[in-house]
């Protein structure tokens, strides 16, 4: 039989110069194995006289944790260095480009209409629709723009075969929701609107959004508060508004609302002619003509509606200085605000 | 509208800068469009007398002038103009003027002659476009006096865009009035000039339509000088308010309509046959109106007529054949009074807008027809000469509009403002616009004056005296209101959502118009019934689109002439279809793709997309609202798609949507340099979801099963998934595709599709044995429906 700590020290001396996983198995099964040395060492204990084997027996075993210890520092050594090889292979250039599809985006009106109504939404305010061809009716009787109203000259309209016209403002959607009858109501109405128009500042499609607010006690100082409110909630900063007096057939009374330039903070540049202001919207209490025409007394109901430019609100947001651009759908501008 | 200040300042006293005046008017609700100076910026340039003329001794076509300009001895100056004479007054320009746009003048020697300075032509002083003659001024002015004082050059014009209500301040007057009313000011009285008549002409007038026409002035004047000219006074006020001196008695009847407000006509007295009739139009009626026009008349139009029919639109346009001529000698002054409802509308309906038919459709001042008629006759008088004959007043005062008090509650007021003004200053504001308002319980009954056409109603009021008391005085207050809560519709699949998506998915949104050209719509959407715009921009927008895809073409063939060579949009947006008398509005959402499917890349080989890559990014739209299951897409042609790679969306029975490649036909046609894919669909279906329901997740392990099929080729897809779903039976919880092979090992004419089958049962394990059963019915399904076999 051999010597224990003789075969100790081989068995060690070969775990250690063992490089890989696969052969340090070998050397655990040759050892340790059924018929590893170690294993046939033990039963050859049994065949030393009853004295000597407790000695004998534990010399062995000794050994044996040893080189069990030995085995598993190798292998954890073994690994270790494994993963480190794995890491050195692996290395990629990471400032490479991601793979697969880009994003695209939407369009800075659409963007604009969905800040909008969201500012609106969470103000209380209900999102309305209405179609785009209408009736002389809803576009301009109701509204109290009878066929022969000055008014009209600034509605260059577009007229289809059938009679019919494509809105010239989203003010028809007023009429529509009061008709429905549902008071106290607080709606906006985004949507597009057509004016047989087309130079550099008038593009013959633009979008507007409609805001009415239909209750008992409505007044011109809630608009007031309304439309301050809510443009520096779109500007996200605080803003000077200036109101003067206008005329819509629609509202009385009625308001041209200026807002200081977001440009030049009201100093004056080219944007806002240097008047430090810019014309924003137009508004007014509903007039008594209208809610009238929808069934609602102006007795007991009071309202306010303002209309204003969406296109206008993201060329101020996003400095586009010209309303064509929109429209061109021009990728390289389009992808800008993606 | 443009006025001088200078003007406005002889109306009313105590009158601001032109800045503040400007502001005043704006917050009034007048707005000042913008500021400008009467003249630009020159100095140096007095009034010259011409003494005399001499030839130039080197110079044909200069003449050398003796000019005082007050400077002590008389200048030399060399001057190339043909309209000077001696005795002329002109303005010089001084050695050391500077004029403007920068010249500098100094003293100089032209040709070998020595010039003290320049004589001036109107263009030189920014005073007017005429270059070709030196400004001739009045004879009345002082050599040597600073000429921007001599002309009151340093003046400005305010340039006013008023609101359609508001005629009465379509004149210095008004505006004057507007100003008094700010600055509590005195606005000066009326002129009140009574020209006594010379000769005793009246000319007959006959007014059928008295309510369309309840008043009526008019006065001959005989004898004008044919050669006076109007004054250069008179011509610079004209020019301050942008219009162009034409004739001394036209730019009479326009300086009194400038200043009061009233429109004049008038007709050469020896071009009117018998009678002048004011009456409606016959119908087709025709008129030659002095804009060279000749138009042809609706029945409700009212004409002012003489014995050879119309010759005039009555407030809007005179006619040619009645109208003063450089030889005019005795004319018709008109000077009425039309009811706006009876103007309104007609100078549009014949693509007019004149200054009369503006002033007239909003209202004039139904008590100025006789003072205006004697203004400008006491003008034309100074100017002109002439006798005048008699005003004949035709006037029926029952039918002059009434003006009806309106009752103004103090509640209302400050309700509808949500701020209470003090009564007193309520009562001082109304005063101060000439309204009379009487003071009753809780208010006022108020009386507008006969200028005002637009307080009919307590509202008129109310916006009355909040802006004169000040919009900005009125405070922001929050409006009350009480929570409500409204049902969150969960199922519904918001059009934000839809959008995101595919913005997410590569494509870029475009907004594109809704018309478009018909050729181009007809090609893309040829069933559609087309809805024509009576009255478009172009012929390239002249129908409104009935498909989102026209509009989508043209932007990708845009942007791929502008080397973008891949392109991936969307657009959401109403089609338009006639459907019988009615048109259909559909909410679309539509997509177009060309190029590779993804960007140039490292690490992706480059492969054109195709079919089924968009049709990933539909079905992506389809599984938003969670009912990917009431969708199908249907192999189905489309006279626009391309056969064999177009399909049809169906939800429960019904297209709703399309999508494919664009027809290899149409590709060309449309002289396409790309071949794009392209899908349209409703957004009301895809909008239309539900809301999710749980459904117990089985506890056992899932089996799987590969299985390779050969069909033929005419075998698609869904009808072998159809198959296996009915031979498996309900331990299959799913079935996918994984590799569709032709080509070696194959039969042609026939492909062999790789399929996943997953298995499952939700109260125990599955053995080996299920599933082999499984596999094995699907199999003989296959066989016998398919004709399919495995592969080996």
């Amino acid at each position: 039989m051999q010597d224990p700590a003789e075969l100790l020290e081989g068995a060690r001396a070969e775990i250690a110069a063992c490089a890989d996983l696969e052969s340090l198995n070998g050397i655990r099964v040759r050892l340790l194995g059924k018929k590893g040395a170690v294993t046939l060492q033990l039963k050859a204990v049994g065949d030393l006289p009853q004295a000597e084997r407790p000695a004998a027996g534990q010399a062995v075993n000794r050994v044996k944790r040893a080189l069990q210890a030995a085995l598993e520092v190798r292998r954890g050594e073994l690994e270790q260095s494994g993963i480190a090889a794995g890491i050195d292979a692996g290395q990629l250039d990471v400032t490479l480009p991601g793979r697969g599809q880009e994003t695209g985006g939407l369009h800075p009106v659409t963007h604009t209409a969905a800040r909008l109504c969201a500012i609106f939404e969470r103000a209380g305010f209900t999102v309305a629709e209405g179609p785009e061809v209408e009736d002389d009716f809803h576009n301009f009787e109701a509204l109290n723009i009878p066929e022969s109203h000055p008014a009209r000259a600034a509605h260059d309209t577009f007229y289809l075969r059938n009679g019919k016209l494509l809105r010239t403002h989203t003010s028809p959607v007023q009429i529509r929701t009061l008709l429905q009858g549902n008071l106290p109501l607080r709606v906006i109405a985004p949507g597009r609107v057509y004016r047989r128009d087309s130079d550099l500042t008038h593009t013959p499609m633009f979008h507007q959004l409609e805001a009415l607010a239909v209750d008992s006690g409505i007044s011109f100082a809630n608009l007031k508060a309304v439309l301050h409110g809510f443009l520096q909630a779109f500007f996200e900063r605080k803003l000077a508004l200036r109101f003067r007096p206008s005329y819509f057939p629609f509202t009385e009374p009625s308001a041209e609302v200026d807002m200081q330039c977001v440009i030049c903070d009201g100093s004056g540049c080219r944007v806002c002619s240097d008047t430090g202001w810019l014309e924003i919207l137009g508004c007014g209490m509903v007039h008594p003509t209208v809610l009238r025409n929808c069934g609602v007394d102006p007795e007991t109901h009071t309202g306010y509606a303002f209309g204003l430019g969406i296109d206008r609100l993201a060329m101020l947001r996003y400095g586009v200085d010209d309303l064509r651009l929109f429209f061109e759908n021009d990728l390289r501008f389009l992808r800008q605000f993606a | 509208m443009k006025i001088s200040l200078a003007w406005l300042g002889e109306w009313v006293d105590a009158l601001p800068d032109a800045h503040t005046a400007a502001s005043q008017l704006t917050l009034a609700g007048l707005e000042v469009a913008a500021v400008e100076p009467a003249a630009p910026e020159f100095s140096g340039v007095v009034v010259g007398r011409v003494l005399d003329i001499g030839r130039h001794p080197n110079a044909d076509k200069l003449t050398v002038c003796r000019v005082d300009a007050g400077q002590g001895a008389p200048l030399t100056i060399v001057c190339g103009a043909t309209n000077v004479h001696a005795d002329m007054r002109a303005p010089v320009a001084l050695p050391g003027a500077s004029l403007p746009g920068g010249l500098r003048i100094r003293a100089t020697r032209l040709r070998g002659v020595e010039s003290q300075g320049m004589l001036c032509s109107s263009r030189e002083l920014g005073l007017g476009t005429d270059a070709a003659g030196i400004l001739p001024l009045s004879t009345a002015l002082v050599p040597g006096t600073d000429l921007r004082h001599a002309l009151a050059l340093d003046d400005h014009v305010l340039d006013l865009e008023l609101t359609a209500n508001r005629g009465d301040c379509l004149s210095v007057r008004g505006v004057a009035r507007e100003l008094a009313v700010i600055n509590r000011a005195t606005l000066a009285p009326m002129p009140e000039v009574r020209v006594a008549p010379l000769v005793n002409d009246r000319f007959p007038v006959q007014v059928e339509d008295r309510g369309a026409c309840p008043r009526f002035a008019s006065r001959i004047v005989r004898d004008l000088d044919a050669g006076a000219s109007t004054p250069a006074w008179l011509a610079e006020r004209l020019r301050r308010s942008g219009v162009r001196p034409l004739h001394p008695v036209v730019d009479v009847t326009q300086y009194v309509m400038l200043e009061l407000g009233q429109p004049l006509h008038a007709y050469d007295l020896s071009r009117l046959a018998d009678t002048i009739v004011v009456r409606r139009a016959r119908n087709g009626e025709k008129l030659a109106l002095l804009d060279g026009r000749t138009v042809e008349l609706d029945g409700d139009v009212l004409v002012i007529a003489d014995g050879s029919g119309a010759i005039g639109m009555a407030g809007i346009m005179g006619g040619t054949t009645t109208g003063v001529t450089a030889g005019t000698r005795d004319i018709l002054l008109e000077s009425a009074f039309f009811a706006p409802h009876v103007i309104a509308g007609r100078a549009r309906r014949y693509g007019l807008a004149t200054d009369a038919s503006q002033r007239f459709e909003r209202g004039v001042d139904y008590e100025l027809q006789a003072i205006a008629i004697e203004r400008a006759t006491s003008l034309l008088q100074e100017i002109a000469g002439g006798r005048p004959g008699p005003v004949q007043d035709t006037l029926d005062p029952a039918r002059l509009p009434a003006r009806t008090a309106v009752t103004l509650r103090e509640a209302r007021l400050a309700g509808v403002l949500g701020l209470a003004i003090d009564a007193g200053a309520v009562g001082d504001i109304l005063g101060r616009l000439a309204m009379r308002a009487e003071r009753v319980s809780a208010g006022w009954t108020v009386t507008p004056p006969t200028f005002r056409f637009d307080v009919s109603l307590e509202e008129d009021l109310i916006e009355e005296v909040a802006r004169i008391h000040g919009y900005g005085e009125i405070p922001e207050t929050p409006t009350r209101i009480d929570e409500a809560f409204v049902p969150h519709a969960e199922a519904r699949v918001e059009a934000g959502r839809i959008g995101m998506l595919l913005a997410d998915r590569g494509y870029q949104e475009v907004i594109t118009y809704s018309f478009v050209e018909p050729a181009l719509q007809s090609m893309l959407a040829p069933g559609a019934e087309p809805v024509e715009l009576a009255n478009p921009i172009s012929k390239e927008m002249s129908v409104m689109r009935a498909s989102l895809w026209p509009g989508l073409v043209g932007v990708a063939r845009e942007n791929l002439n502008r080397q973008h060579a891949r392109v991936r949009l969307f657009e959401l947006g109403v089609g338009f279809e006639n459907i019988g008398e009615h048109v259909r509005e559909r909410r679309l959402c539509a997509g177009l793709v060309a190029g590779a499917v993804l960007p140039e890349q490292w690490s992706a080989a480059s492969r054109p997309a195709d079919f089924h890559d968009i049709k990933a990014d539909v079905e992506a739209l389809l599984a938003l609202g969670g009912c990917r299951d009431a969708f199908s897409l249907e192999p189905a042609g489309h006279p626009v798609l391309r056969p064999g790679q177009s399909a049809r969306v169906m939800r429960e029975g019904r297209g709703v949507g399309w999508l494919g490649a664009l027809h290899p036909e149409t590709v060309r046609a449309l002289d396409l340099t790309y071949s794009p894919l392209l899908f349209e669909l409703e957004m009301e279906p895809i909008s239309a979801g539900k809301v999710p329901a749980s459904s117990p997740i089985s506890r056992f392990p899932a089996l799987r099963r590969d299985l390779a099929v050969v069909v033929d080729e005419a075998v698609d897809y869904a009808a072998l998934r159809g198959a296996v779903r009915e031979a498996a039976g309900h331990l299959l919880t799913s079935v996918d595709v994984f590799d569709v092979y032709r080509g070696k090992g194959i039969d042609s004419g026939r492909k062999s599709i790789a399929l996943s089958l997953i298995l499952q049962e939700t109260s125990r394990t599955l053995t080996d044995e299920d599933a082999d059963a499984v596999v094995q019915a699907v199999v003989s399904g296959l066989g016998k429906q398919l004709n399919a076999r495995i592969r080996d």
